[in-house]
């Protein structure tokens, strides 16, 4: 048996490296942010840091929907299943460990006797749904712009069949709103990251199109390059927001062209539109309340919105004592700035939604083992989450 | 309709278990007439050698002045038929393979059965055909057995232990702690095949694939490694539940060593890769039930692989990596593209990955 694509694959790549670290100038810094937990996990996966000149830092985004929700979205799940005996909660299964407040997660309060199922896709909870007819099937739907278009083709069919005991928790949520918030933080304050360009994201950006990013360059001026996710396609794209910084320039530049378009998947996005609203405002772990940064149901689909049909109320929490991921889902912080990292907090026991998901930072950085490798290298030589050389 | 109620006095023996329409009933456990119908016209004509046709709650066997090995194994696989292979075979292939990961050649097997009432028997005779099966392709005998019924609801279909002895095959001196760096560490074939076919199956993952579980006896091909190259090796594994990144994790604990694998080397199957893509699993933490590993000396790397890829089961063996010096005692992997990481062992379960 023959790997060849591969062996070129490592070729291609030492030569990306190569001229990375070629073309990028000794004399500036290149803070990058990936926004995709989809990203972050292939960048330690595939070890890119190592590749990288000490002058690129590689910055987690918060595109990781597991760990953007924040604990009182988690909370009213769990209440609901708490309170309904009648409620069966399908739940993509990262969700169940996630603590939500006083550490509680759903597979405790599964183990307590609620009915929580773990699915795979809103099409499993249809079924579920259809199998028990005398029993109220709550979808819980969390995701980006790629997970949207699935759940609002469930609710269609609900609605299309009648299945009156099928409705949706709907927490998705939009990535131009949250890169906008990042980009509109105010500068300086040490609770924010500064950002030089951004590594726009792979199957999102299929769905929204690269359309969607232009007010990046053009309200702040930073570029965005999307990115497939093979570590070839991140190594390509952090060479094109090296020349884009280089030449001064600050353009929505496209890598991923073998998938995404300028105008995105139409259909999906007429379907998305038809089923869900804009919400005012929402709640994001990390990033705060983000004005019209999620979706809600749409009055036409009111009948299948569980938040109506079971009246959940919001209520804000705070998250676990001395879990950084609000801060890690920022930029600003590393997982191993984290005291509770590696410590008090693996990805068996996590403690924080950054460390359940395996798009979660703390996650890939505890997976893939860099700390394990920083631990031994020589002061000065010690390379950061990313990929950065650490003082000493 | 139970299999008891076949039997009408003057028909012969065989028409006494249904093994058509007939299930489990409580009373194939309880020691009585169905029992011994169910261990005479099943079992014992399937698993067929003098050692259990003499019919004793024990064997009795002489063993050679030699080092013997001795292991034990229960199987609780669910689906009991998967695509290349079902639980039956899977039970005997086990406790070969961790004879054979001993260094030893298998000798007999003990077989015992938790059957749970209302098993259809003709899924019951497959299982233990199979077995039979498995047993005369790998050179083994089993020699005594246990039947126990549970009630419906209390099992899951059938639940099969084996134990087996084994005879260490002389010049052959293998264990976990005797890694040392340099030593070279090879596979004999594809990583994850039996992983995905199972899972292929399970309910909620209804992708198709092409995939057979790669379930096999290895025995074979240690006799011949061992008469290639028996001194020269230091550890033998078969990389089962976990994967290779349990396994080898495991050595280097045992050993206090590091081991570097190369990505580009891992042989993997492209529909394997794909599924565990779609999944977000790593091939490396997918069980294998027909693989070994092997740690040898360097110098006879080369020679051992290709005496492998002679064999059968070890075509599309390959050198993965080496051991290292490393006080963290990590596995580690160069990627293709030229990255380093650390494999870690699997935390909790893996579940497929949502966007
Ligand atoms: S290590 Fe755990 S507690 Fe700390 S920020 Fe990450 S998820 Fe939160």
């Amino acid at each position: 048996m023959k790997y060849v694509d591969e062996f070129r694959d490592g070729e291609r790549a030492r030569g990306l490296a190569r001229a990375l670290c070629a073309e990028a100038d000794p004399a500036r810094r290149y803070r990058l942010m990936e926004f995709c937990g989809g990203h972050t996990h292939a960048v330690f996966r595939y070890g890119v840091p190592d590749l990288l000149p000490g002058n690129i830092e590689l910055i987690h985004g918060p595109g990781c929907p597991v760990c953007v929700l924040p604990i009182g979205r988690l909370d009213m799940a769990r209440r609901l299943v708490e309170k309904h005996p009648e409620v069966i909660l399908a739940s993509y299964g990262d969700m169940l460990r996630v603590p939500g407040s006083g550490r509680r997660t759903l597979l405790q309060a599964k183990a307590d006797g609620a009915d929580v199922r773990m699915v795979y896709s809103v099409s499993d909870a249809l079924e579920l749904a259809r199998t028990n007819p005398q029993r109220q099937v709550v979808f819980f739907g969390i995701g980006f712009e790629t997970t949207t278009p699935p759940t609002a083709l469930g609710i269609v069919e609900a609605q299309k069949n009648k299945l009156q005991n099928f409705s949706v928790f709907c927490n998705h949520v939009l990535t131009p709103a949250a890169m906008g918030a990042i980009l509109g933080a105010p500068a300086g304050d040490s609770d924010t990251v500064a950002i030089d360009g951004i590594i726009g994201p792979s199957h999102v950006s299929v769905i929204i199109g690269s359309d969607a990013y232009r007010f990046c360059p053009d309200r702040h001026h930073k570029p965005v390059v999307i990115a497939g996710f093979e570590p070839l396609d991140v190594l390509q794209s952090l060479l094109m927001l090296v020349r884009q910084l280089n030449d001064g320039r600050a353009e929505v530049e496209n890598q991923y062209i073998r998938a995404v378009t300028a105008e995105g998947n139409r259909r999906a996005q007429e379907l998305v539109a038809r089923v869900f609203t804009l919400r005012e405002r929402f709640e994001w772990r990390g990033l705060g309340e983000i004005p019209r940064s999620a979706l809600a149901l749409a009055d036409a689909y009111r009948d299948f919105d569980a938040e109506h049909r079971f009246a959940m109320q919001y209520v804000a929490a705070e998250g676990t004592k001395g879990c950084e991921c609000p801060a890690v889902l920022r930029g600003s912080k590393k997982p191993e700035d984290c005291a509770l990292f590696a410590t008090a907090c693996t990805p068996q026991s996590p403690l924080g939604s950054c460390m359940v998901s395996d798009e979660g930072a703390c996650a890939a950085y505890f997976t893939y083992g860099r700390f394990r490798q920083d631990a031994l290298a020589p002061p000065g030589q010690r390379r950061g989450v990313h990929g950065e050389v650490r003082k000493a | 309709m139970s299999g008891q109620s076949e039997f009408l006095p003057g028909q012969r023996q065989a028409r006494r278990l249904d093994l058509h329409s007939g299930t489990v009933q409580m009373n194939h456990g309880a020691g009585g007439r169905a029992m011994t119908d169910l261990i005479d016209l099943l079992f014992r004509k399937a698993f067929d050698n003098p050692l259990l046709n003499q019919a004793n709650d024990q064997a009795r066997f002489h063993v050679p002045a030699q080092d013997m090995v001795m292991t034990t194994d229960s199987f609780v696989i669910s689906p009991l038929f998967f695509p290349g292979g079902d639980i039956g075979s899977l039970a005997v292939h086990g406790t070969v393979n961790d004879l054979a990961m001993g260094g030893a050649e298998a000798l007999y097997l003990t077989a015992g059965f938790i059957l749970e009432e209302g098993l259809p028997l003709a899924d019951l005779a497959r299982i233990v055909d199979s077995m039979a099966a498995a047993a005369r392709e790998a050179g083994v005998q089993i020699v005594s057995g246990d039947t126990k019924v549970v009630e419906r609801g209390k099992g899951d279909g059938v639940f099969i232990n084996t134990a087996g002895i084994g005879r260490v095959i002389a010049g052959v001196n293998v264990s976990g702690d005797r890694a040392r760096p340099g030593d070279k560490v090879l596979i004999s074939g594809t990583i994850g095949d039996h992983g995905v076919a199972v899972m292929s199956l399970r309910q909620g993952l209804s992708f198709s694939t092409q995939l057979r579980s790669d379930s096999a006896s290895l025995n074979g091909l240690v006799a011949v490694m061992a008469a290639r190259a028996g001194p020269s090796l230091k550890v033998l594994r078969d990389p089962t539940r976990g994967g290779v990144a349990a396994t080898l994790n495991e050595v280097a604990q045992q050993s206090g060593v590091g081991i570097q694998l190369q990505e580009t080397a891992l042989p993997v199957r492209p529909e394997v890769r794909g599924a565990c893509e779609l999944l977000g699993l790593d091939p490396l933490n997918v069980a294998n039930e027909g693989k070994l590993l092997v740690i040898c000396e360097a110098d006879v790397a080369d020679e051992l692989l290709a005496t492998m890829q002679q064999q059968p089961l070890g075509r599309d063996a390959a050198i993965i990596g080496e051991v290292i010096e490393d006080p963290l005692l990590l596995l580690r992997m160069t990627t293709h593209i030229g990255g380093d990481r650390v494999v870690d062992w699997l935390h909790g379960e893996q579940l497929p990955r949502i966007c």
